[in-house]
């Protein structure tokens, strides 16, 4: 590959207009922003997906953002990745890049192309705007070619991968790596399938597109990190930190974007001695998982609003039987069926309260790709310790962007699962209220010749019902408890950017990577901007108000609404617990991830 | 938990004393004493290991069960007993599952659960105690009140269909489908016997009298109170001219013929049929998976598709 030294430098790729020339040298570039525009059927998805994969083998950060499309069989379907040679934080608020399959991918995207950006469109079916001259114009006859090289027939099936083989010239990709890419996702189909991708490939990668564009680029090489990348996406992240908690039984039931978690551990779990339940709904669902984290095992279960709801009588079952259970909620934009494809996180104040009676449980948010993958394993941790329920909030834009991110050290990271169902002594009480509950599964002997009732009505210390007033005081107290040991447990989370200063954004969930690029850009423009993430949302870690003294304003960034109040559900819990008017909200219900400039311009107003 | 306890070898016999935990709570006269002591019968009788009987229930008079039997067990939710049922007996086939409720718990809100759990024969054996009423919330109609039948919900008489437990059962799917009555101990304790025995999802409804809201709704069924207690006489493959007219277990339609009779109808095994438990079909696709894999550690498999991912 080549390594031709730097000619210029620029944040972005600005090619300019001008005829042939044979001497094309690339240009480094830390980081581009490429739009795929089409419809869902010409595979822009597995397009983007190989780009973001080439990126995580190549060392380079990769972030990407698909809409998947509401109808079933296709329709307009955009997918954009991000490369850089550094941190990438957003899959970027414009692109640099717009591949254009249609003229409606060229009328709904132009706008997100930045000034200078290049306009990649296929010439047999897009007519740009003749008089716009803000954007370079490449126009190549994408299905022209494609029918050219591969026949009438595979036309439809080959325009990504011949996109993909432009996309290669333009940007120096490592040709081997691409094609290898190619063979591993078509190999195990037949070899024509394979063959004709290649040939597809082979066409867009020799197009002497350098007749009409005047620079090539080149990512910057960067230094191969001692961790090998790993790319997937969220969903497949939090799916297989739960096998490596040692969560080997659930159910489920589907909905999107929770189905494909399920999907994966029903496929998966087998493999490791486990298994994963299609329930006949959600409230079956819990249920049986239920029956399984009382077998002993960690069991786990999930859905999307809709489906929590549904759930909620089982988890304060849970809450009161001191059963540990994961309850994973991928959210969408809501109420009720609301826009199913669509990212929101108005569905906290639901994970936290959304049940009958003082019904305690946890709350982590994961913030990343990555961080799916960890959640999983701190999720697992607290349950089996508290014996208790805990949910884990992820979102749609997690759980359908692709990452790299360093491989996990399993060695160290895999857990144990087998129940415990050693004998216990005579000493044993399933509610003792002096320690945490760590129930004597089914299948233990019990030595003491009592065996243990798991319940949902308030008990004494042994599990027998009771209406006493005194113990459901005593119990409700336990129970909270746990939450408030948690507390003091977790830690605080860190301050990115100054450690003081006029505005401290606090995020959580999946507003993590633009909520970070904010304060960096901020900073590199010179002012003060700091941001703290929350991943412990329910209980909150103490000494947060240490932080929060520190600030002038606390702005709270999340995806939902203001309220009757004007204050988002995470400020509002934050409001409640410091009673501190510093604490405002910066709110939207677009069902689209935050923009940098969005947070920019509510934070710096 | 796990330090050093000295564990005996020798096991005790497994007598009703060791099974009897917290004194039933239910009124005096109910009929559900006869059928927990039925249950008592059956595991005394059965000397299954004491730690691997789980006794669940959901919620109702019937479903105090666990409370009063000294097995492991667990008081469930309103009508999902059966999930939490099915997910013990999937994770852990070490486990003698037993499940108890009600009419309401089983046939009203739990109605979805219980066609799951039977459509794929989860392995477990489940009594329901079948008063026509519900008697823990004092006196409403029931999914089996019949027609007539005044309640607090139904002040003038039932209006609404009943369902009928063993055509609902049979339909479903489920493998095992019984009928018993509560006054009848012997009977109760073969059904169950057979339930526990059989490999899949094993129902055993029993006519179990609420005193208290319902009082005499089986009369006609107790030879005592003038009724009658009639047993179906099942096939017994023996060639004899009388065996012709006999039922066959394994006879859907037959079985639904039976179930078709007007109340109090029959008692006993109105089907029973083999069919592979969803327990014996997942547990083949895990040993098959597991085979393919080479036995692998599971860090060796994770770590392999992280490879791939690569
Ligand atoms: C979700 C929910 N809804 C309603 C109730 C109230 N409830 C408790 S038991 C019961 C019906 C009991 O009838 P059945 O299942 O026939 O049992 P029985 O008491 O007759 O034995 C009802 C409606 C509840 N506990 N939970
Ligand atoms: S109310 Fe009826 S079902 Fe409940 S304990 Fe009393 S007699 Fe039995
Ligand atoms: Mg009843």
């Amino acid at each position: 590959m080549s390594t031709s030294p730097v000619v210029e430098e620029h944040e972005t790729p600005s090619p300019d207009t001008g005829g042939a020339r044979a001497d094309l040298r690339p240009e480094h570039i830390r980081d581009a922003v490429i739009r795929l525009a089409g419809n869902s059927q010409d595979g822009i998805q597995s397009a983007g997906a190989f780009l973001a994969r080439l990126a995580g083998r190549s060392s380079q950060d990769v972030m990407t953002y698909m809409t998947i499309p509401s109808t079933i069989s296709g329709g307009a379907s955009i997918f954009q990745v991000r490369i850089g040679s550094g941190e990438v934080l957003s899959a970027g608020d414009e692109a640099d890049f717009l591949v254009a399959f249609y003229q409606h991918s060229y009328d709904e995207h132009i706008h997100y192309l930045r000034e200078g950006g290049v306009l990649l469109y296929d010439s047999d079916h897009v007519q740009p705007d003749p008089e716009e001259k803000r954007f370079v114009h490449v126009g190549v006859p994408i299905t022209g070619l494609t029918i050219e090289a591969l026949g009438g027939t595979a036309k439809d099936k080959g325009k990504n991968i011949f996109v993909l083989g432009l996309l290669a010239k333009i940007f120096h990709f490592d040709v081997e790596k691409l094609k290898k890419l190619i063979a591993e996702r078509f190999g195990g189909k037949s070899e024509d399938v394979l063959n004709t991708a290649l040939m597809a490939f082979q066409a867009g990668f020799a197009y002497p597109v350098g007749n009409v564009l005047t620079r090539l680029y080149h990512f910057e090489p960067v230094e191969a990190s001692d961790r090998a990348q790993i790319t997937m996406d969220g969903n497949q992240a939090l799916a297989y930190g739960l096998i490596a908690a040692g969560v080997r039984y659930g159910a489920g039931y589907p909905i999107t974007p929770w189905s494909s978690i399920m999907e994966i551990l029903r496929a998966e779990l087998p493999k490791y001695g486990g298994l994963f339940v299609q329930a006949e709904d959600e409230l079956g669902a819990v249920s049986l998982a239920l029956g399984m984290s009382y077998a002993g095992h960690l069991a786990i279960t999930g859905s999307a609003g809709p489906g929590i709801s549904l759930k909620t009588e089982a988890i304060g079952w849970a809450s009161m039987a001191e059963i540990p259970l994961l309850v994973v909620n991928v959210q969408r934009g809501g109420p009720s069926t609301g826009l199913p494809t669509n990212v929101e996180q108005s569905d906290l104040y639901q994970a936290i309260f959304g049940g009958h009676g003082d019904s305690p449980r946890v709350v982590l948010a994961a913030s990343t790709v990555e961080d799916c993958f960890y959640i999983a394993l701190e999720a697992a941790r607290i349950a089996r310790k508290y014996s208790t329920p805990v949910f884990i909030l992820s979102d749609t834009s997690l759980a359908t962007r692709i990452e790299a991110f360093d491989e996990p050290d399993l060695a160290q990271l895999m857990e144990n699962s087998a129940p415990d169902i050693s004998p216990r002594d005579g000493e044993f009480k399933p509610y003792a209220l002096d320690h945490l509950t760590h129930h004597a599964p089914p299948g233990s002997r019990m030595l003491g010749g009592k065996y243990p009732v798991v319940t949902g009505l308030e008990h004494d210390e042994m599990g027998h019902p009771t209406g006493s007033p005194k113990l459901h005081t005593a119990m409700t107290a336990k129970r909270r408890r746990k939450l408030q040991d948690l507390a003091a447990e977790i830690p605080v989370p860190e301050v990115h950017g100054d450690p003081e200063g006029d505005v401290l954004l606090v995020g959580w969930g999946s507003t993590y990577g633009p909520i970070h690029e904010a304060v960096n850009v901020a900073r590199e423009r010179g002012e003060t901007l700091s941001a703290i993430h929350l991943r412990h949302i329910h209980p909150l870690p103490d000494g947060l108000e240490q932080i929060f003294s520190r600030f002038q304003r606390v702005l709270v960034v999340e995806m939902n609404d203001e309220g009757p109040y004007g204050y988002g559900q995470l400020a509002s819990i934050l409001r409640a617990r410091y009673c501190d008017p510093k604490i405002r909200s910066l709110t939207k219900t677009d069902g689209l991830t935050f923009r940098v400039r969005e947070i920019l311009e509510g934070a710096l107003q | 938990m796990t330090t050093a306890i000295a564990i005996p070898e020798e096991r005790e016999k497994l007598t009703k004393k060791a099974l009897t935990a917290d004194h039933p709570t239910w009124c005096p006269g109910c009929g559900d004493f006869a059928v927990l002591a039925a249950y008592y019968k059956v595991l005394e009788k059965r000397q299954l290991p004491h730690e691997n009987i789980v006794t669940l229930a959901g919620i109702g008079c019937s479903s105090r069960f666990p409370y009063f039997v000294n097995s492991h067990g667990a008081h469930f939710i309103h009508g999902r007993a059966v999930p939490l049922a099915s997910g013990v007996s999937l994770s852990r086939p070490d486990l003698h599952v037993f499940l108890f409720g009600g009419d309401g718990d089983g046939f009203s809100i739990g109605g979805n659960h219980l066609e799951h759990g039977a459509r794929k024969n989860i392995n477990l054996t489940y009594v329901i105690m079948d008063n026509f009423v519900y008697g823990l919330t004092k006196k409403q109609t029931s999914p089996t009140s019949p027609i007539g039948f005044k309640s607090k919900t139904d002040p003038t008489g039932a209006i609404d269909h009943p369902v009928n437990p063993m055509k609902k059962l049979i339909s479903a799917g489920a493998t095992f489908v019984a009928r018993s009555h509560a006054t009848q101990v012997n009977h109760m304790i073969q059904m169950m016997e057979r339930a526990m025995d059989h490999q899949g999802f094993s129902v055993v409804e029993i006519l179990s009298e609420c005193v208290e809201f319902f009082p005499g709704a089986f009369d006609s069924s107790i030879p005592r109170k003038g009724g009658t207690f009639t047993v179906i006489d099942e096939k017994k493959w023996d060639n004899a001219p009388e065996d012709e007219a006999r039922h066959d277990v394994t006879d859907e339609i037959a079985a639904y013929r039976l179930a078709n009779l007007p109340f109090p109808g029959l008692f006993g095994v109105f089907y029973d049929i083999d069919r592979p438990t969803k327990n014996a079909l997942e547990k083949k696709w895990i040993a098959d998976t597991r085979t393919k894999l080479g036995n692998r550690s599971d860090l060796e498999i994770l770590q392999k598709t992280f490879d791939r991912m690569k």
